[in-house]
Parts: structure tokens; sequence; C-alpha cells
């Protein structure tokens, strides 16, 4: 090779690059500047915090094809883990107790994950499931975690980085964002690289990977210990940024199923499937609860309208799953497809 | 599909003659009947070798040996033992007696993790693609043994890493442009037609240049015109790598136009080696296979 290596040439920006790039301008620049606090408190925050965990939940199980049932467990691991690092070494900077936070989820992915070197499909989600009762048991029994608090509630401290504070809406916004920002390139870069193709390859051929080399061991707790990161700090967000106060029970079974359903729904296997996921499932419910309660008036019993924007809902997801059971994503490559024909 | 035994020159694929490149061993064992010439030269010698699942012997005191650019093709009727044969060299299966000599190592396992940096490679008789990742990722998940560079400097997009990555990528490029693969590159491997999968597999396989290359049944399901290419590909992949090639396929005309020795086996033991020549001479194979041609249609039949 005479050429210099690191002139390869670069992919030439192609319509999602310039697609990706107005989101952000829309993200950082425009919804700031006109979005009310609504929109951040109650939308765009617990969206970003979810989207973040389904994309880790995604790089395990839409990657390297290892379903988990554990990723609330995982999310209260790096929120109470980021609680108790800013309490008790209080000269943390918060961006680094959310960090170990993370760090401290991997650990604990890491040992879930021990399973997985001899469990798969149905057997190893059950195993997750004993990570997840685990760990709620565990916040509800052991004082110290929760500083002692009755029914262990912790209060987050207040969202400051280098004196700089995020304390309002728009802050915990921007702070979500700049976090989730900044793991999605991450996690781009990682199953764009060799190693997020032997994820791949252990998914849909564990024998054939094996023997082309791959370690499989090493591969799998390395999925296992990078998604809970990610969804670590999901959890350490949905805790600092969004609720500020949360209770054990905030991170139960519920919470597991409401990512997987995000990672399923949105598309296994690619890094949009959770946005567009986290977008039907969090986002769509509010949405239509509003539209309803526009459409019906105040009058209207709070309950039914519950029950009916939860059955709109659910025939949304089958709806699309038939349409697509690829998720959200292949179902939008497809319309970008079809644009693209129309256009040409 | 193929009468039992046919005679060698059949096809215009025999009378082509061979090219026949400098970077093929000078020393290539093509006469010889005996399995246990001298072992230096051998990349692959099985000694003995005998698996049995339960009370099922799936095959019995096998001996083989495979030098360098040698190719050596595995016959035998359905149920033979061929193909788990293939799977104990790989270390699929625990063999209960006898020995894998790999290069300069002897196992009485093979270990499966550590077959491709021993410079082995295999494709499967079932397609074993990983569907999800395009045709050039199967290809360059080939290399994943060669892989040198760590996570971090993977993600972080070191000099290191990016070399290797652009080495590899090269290295996938030849192999997909020598196997005509160009126009697919970018398609998952599972959304191919089966054909075309089939030379996938061979990419993967090609790509580390192994030393030692075991195909089982690369051609099966194929049409006569794939099956010319890929008869082309295997031979070519011996005179460029001057790889040792195990080859198990059904088609005798292939086999008799491309080996440059046949081990056959029955009922999981072996019959006969030598020559093709020799082989199709052999008293004891013609009656394996004469005495089996009808189960033998039945079970492609069926």
């Amino acid at each position: 090779m005479d050429a210099l290596p690191l002139a390869a040439p670069r992919p030439r920006p192609s319509a999602g690059v310039l697609g990706l790039a107005a989101l952000l301008v829309l993200a950082y620049g425009i919804v700031p500047l006109t979005g009310t606090s609504y929109l951040f408190e109650a939308l765009l925050t617990p969206f970003l915090a979810l989207a973040l965990a389904g994309l880790g939940l995604n790089l395990l199980t839409g990657y390297a094809g290892l379903l988990s049932l554990g990723s609330a467990a995982f999310m209260a691991v790096g929120a109470y883990a980021a609680f108790n690092l800013s309490l008790r070494l209080p000269f943390l900077p918060l961006p680094a107790a959310i960090l170990l936070g993370g760090l401290v989820a991997a650990l604990a992915g890491l040992v879930a994950g021990l399973p997985a070197l001899r469990l798969r499909g149905f057997y190893l989600a059950v195993s997750t499931l004993a990570v997840q009762f685990f760990v709620a048991w565990a916040l509800n029994r052991i004082g110290w975690i929760s500083n002692d608090s009755p029914s262990g509630i912790i209060t987050a401290p207040g969202l400051v980085v280098a004196g700089l504070s995020f304390d309002d809406p728009r802050g915990r916004y921007l702070f979500s964002l700049s976090v989730v920002t900044l793991l999605t390139v991450l996690a781009w870069r990682l199953v764009a690289s060799p190693t997020g193709r032997n994820l791949v390859a252990i998914r849909d051929n564990e024998t054939a990977a094996r023997l082309v080399g791959v370690k499989v061991a090493r591969t799998k707790l390395l999925a296992f210990a990078v998604s809970s990161f990610v969804i670590g700090i999901a959890g350490a967000l949905w805790a600092f940024a969004y609720l500020r106060t949360v209770e054990p029970a905030g991170f139960n079974l519920d919470r597991s199923f409401q990512i997987l359903f995000i990672v399923i729904i949105g598309g296994l296997g690619t890094l949009r499937g959770a946005f567009l996921g986290a977008g039907f499932i969090a986002v769509l419910p509010l949405l239509l609860s509003r539209l309803g309660a526009a459409v019906l008036g105040d009058g209207f019993d709070s309950g039914t309208l519950e029950m009916v924007q939860r059955m709109v809902l659910g025939a949304l997801i089958v709806a699309v799953l038939i349409r697509e059971p690829a998720g959200l994503a292949a179902l939008l490559d497809r319309a970008g497809r079809r644009l693209g024909r129309r256009a040409a | 599909m193929q009468p039992a035994l046919r005679p060698v020159r059949s096809g215009p694929e025999g009378r082509r003659p061979l090219p026949r490149s400098a970077a093929r061993p000078a020393a290539l064992p093509v006469a010889g009947g005996s399995p246990h010439r001298d072992r230096a030269g051998l990349v692959l010698s099985i000694e003995g070798l005998s698996l049995a699942f339960g009370g099922t012997v799936a095959f019995a005191e096998i001996d083989l040996a495979v030098g360098a650019g040698e190719i050596h093709a595995v016959i035998g009727p359905n149920g033979a033992g061929k193909s788990s044969l293939i799977n104990a060299v790989t270390g699929l299966y625990a063999p209960q007696a006898g020995r894998v000599r790999i290069g300069a190592e002897a196992f009485a396992r093979v270990p499966a993790g550590r077959l491709a940096a021993l410079g082995v490679a295999r494709t499967f008789q079932n397609l074993a693609l990983f569907a999800g990742l395009s045709v050039r990722d199967n290809v360059l998940s080939g290399l994943a043994a060669a892989r040198r560079a760590g996570l971090g400097a993977q993600i972080l997009g070191l000099p290191a890493a990016r070399r290797e990555a652009l080495a590899h990528r090269d290295a996938a490029e030849a192999v997909i442009g020598r196997l005509g693969l160009g126009a697919v590159a970018d398609r998952p491997a599972g959304r191919l037609p089966y054909g075309l999968q089939k030379r996938v597999e061979l990419g993967r396989a090609l790509v580390a240049r192994p030393r030692l290359l075991l195909l089982d049944e690369p051609m099966a399901g194929m049409t006569a015109t794939e099956k010319a290419e890929m008869t082309g590909f295997i031979r070519a992949a011996r005179e460029t790598s001057g790889a040792a090639i195990v080859l198990i396929e059904h088609d005798i005309g292939v086999v008799m136009r491309l080996s440059d020795r046949v081990t056959v086996l029955d009922h999981g033991r072996r019959i006969a080696t030598g020559t093709p020549a020799q082989v199709q001479a052999d008293p004891a194979v013609i009656a394996a296979y004469l005495g089996l041609a009808d189960e033998d249609a039945d079970a492609e039949a069926a």
C-alpha cells in the first residue's frame, strides 16, 4: 500500500448524515428556544432517557442477539450508584458521578452476563429476570443504598456541571441531549467497528463465529457490559434529569418490558430504532391523551380516556409489527426509498 | 443425480489445460497410495480418528493425510461419515480416539476457537453465513482472528486500528473481486440466492489465506454453471495460496476433475485412498457405490 492509510476516502455525506445534522440543529438550536417547560419536562427529557436505555438494550439484544429482561435493574444500578457516589464523594463532579454510575452498571451487567456463556434465548431471558428481582430486592432491603430513606426513595442532587446550573427544564433537557448524543456517537462507532461485526456474527451464527476466530465468550460479556453501561447512564438521566426523586418501584419489570418494546417496535439491530421506538412508546401515549382531552373536553372520565388511549396504542403496535416486523426503522427506510424513487 | 462412477474426462472442464502457477509447490504429492507419507510436508494428518454418538458409529479409525497445495476429496455414500469427519477436524465434535495433526500441533480434540489462528478455515454443508451482515462484512469477519486493534482503538479511530481496518478491507475487496461478488457486496448475505451465498462462504474462508481449507459440499444444490464456476474458484484458491484443501463432494465428475487424491468412506470406514484413477478402479469402491446406488438414488429423491 503506497497511499497514506489515514487518507482513506471518506464516504460522501449521504441523505442520512444531512438528516442527522438537521436533527441536531433542531434539537440544540430551535427546540430550546421555542419549547415550553411542558415539552421539556414531560416529553423530551423522558424520551431521551428511554431512547438511551433502548439504545443500550439494542446493543445487547438487537446486535448481539442476547435477550435481556433486566434493563430496568441496570437503570436502577446506574441511578443509585450515581446517587451514592455524588452523596458520599461530594468532591466528585456530577458528570464523573454519572460516568462512574454507568461503570458500576457495566460491572453488574458483566456479572449478569455470565449465564449467557451457557444459556441462550428464553433461558437467558429468565436468568436476567433474576437480576431484575435481585436488584429490586436489594434496593428495598439494603438501606445504605438509598441513604436509609424510607422505602428507598432518593432525591437527586441538582444538575450543576462546572459551576453551570442545568437545573431548569430547558437545562435538564440540554444536559440529557448532550449525554445521549455523545453515547449515540460512541455506540455508532462501536457497531461500525470490527467488534460490532463480531456482535452480529455471534447473533447470526455462533458456531461459524467461533470458527472464524471471534472470541465468543469475551464478546458476549463485552456486549453485556457495554449495554449495561449505556442503560445505567440512562437510569442516571432518568433519576437526575427527569424525575429527580425516584423510588425502586420506578425500575420494576414493567420498565424492563417497556424498554424491550421500544427496541422491538423501533427495530432490532438499528440505532435509530431506539429513538423511533421511544417516541412511539413514551411520547405517543402523552400526545394521545392530550389529543383525547382536547377533542372530548375536560368533562370526560379520565379513566375511560386512559383505557381508550391504551387500546389505540396497542392497535398501533400490532399494526406496525404486521406491516413491518423489522420495526419502525425499516418502515422509515422503505418510505424513504419510495420517496427517493418518486423524486428520481 | 450422477451415475455412480463415470470416466474422468467427462466435461469440457477436464480437457482444459491447467495453468500451473509458480505459487504451487513443486513437490505436489499427486501420486502415492499410502496415507502415511513423511509427516514434514503435511498440513493435515488424521491418525486413527474414531467418533461415535452413543452407540452409533459416525466413523472409525480414519487415517488421512493432506499436503500443502493438495486437493483431497473425501467421498462416500450418504451417511458415510464425511461431514462428521470435517466437524471433528474443526473441533465441533469430540472424537473418542485418535488424533488430528494440524501443521506441527497434534490434538485429541481440536480447539474450535483456535482454528482460525492455526490457519484453518471451512465452509458448511448447510450455509452458516451471518445473514444480517453484508457480503463485505461476512468476508471481513473471516479476518476476525487476525484482528489486533482493541475496542478503544477501534472506537476512537486510532491510526493502528485504521491501518488494520484498511488492510483488512483491501484483503476482503480482493477476495470479493476474485469471486465476482462485487455487485452484491453491500447486500445482506441472507437475502442472496443460494449459489451466491455458497460463494460468500468460500470468500469468508479464503480471506484469511488459510493453510488448510475444508469445504463441506461447496457445490450441493448448484446448477451446472454454478458448479463449473465454483470448481474454478477452488482451483484458483489452491493456485494462489497453495492451501491444502479437503473437499467433500457428491458430484463424482467434479471430484475426479478437481482432486489430486481421493479418500472413500463407507459406513464410517476408509475403504480406499489414492489418485482419482486408482480409486475409480478399486473393486471395494465400485462395490460400495454400486451396492448402494439404488438406496442413494432413493435418498436423493426424498
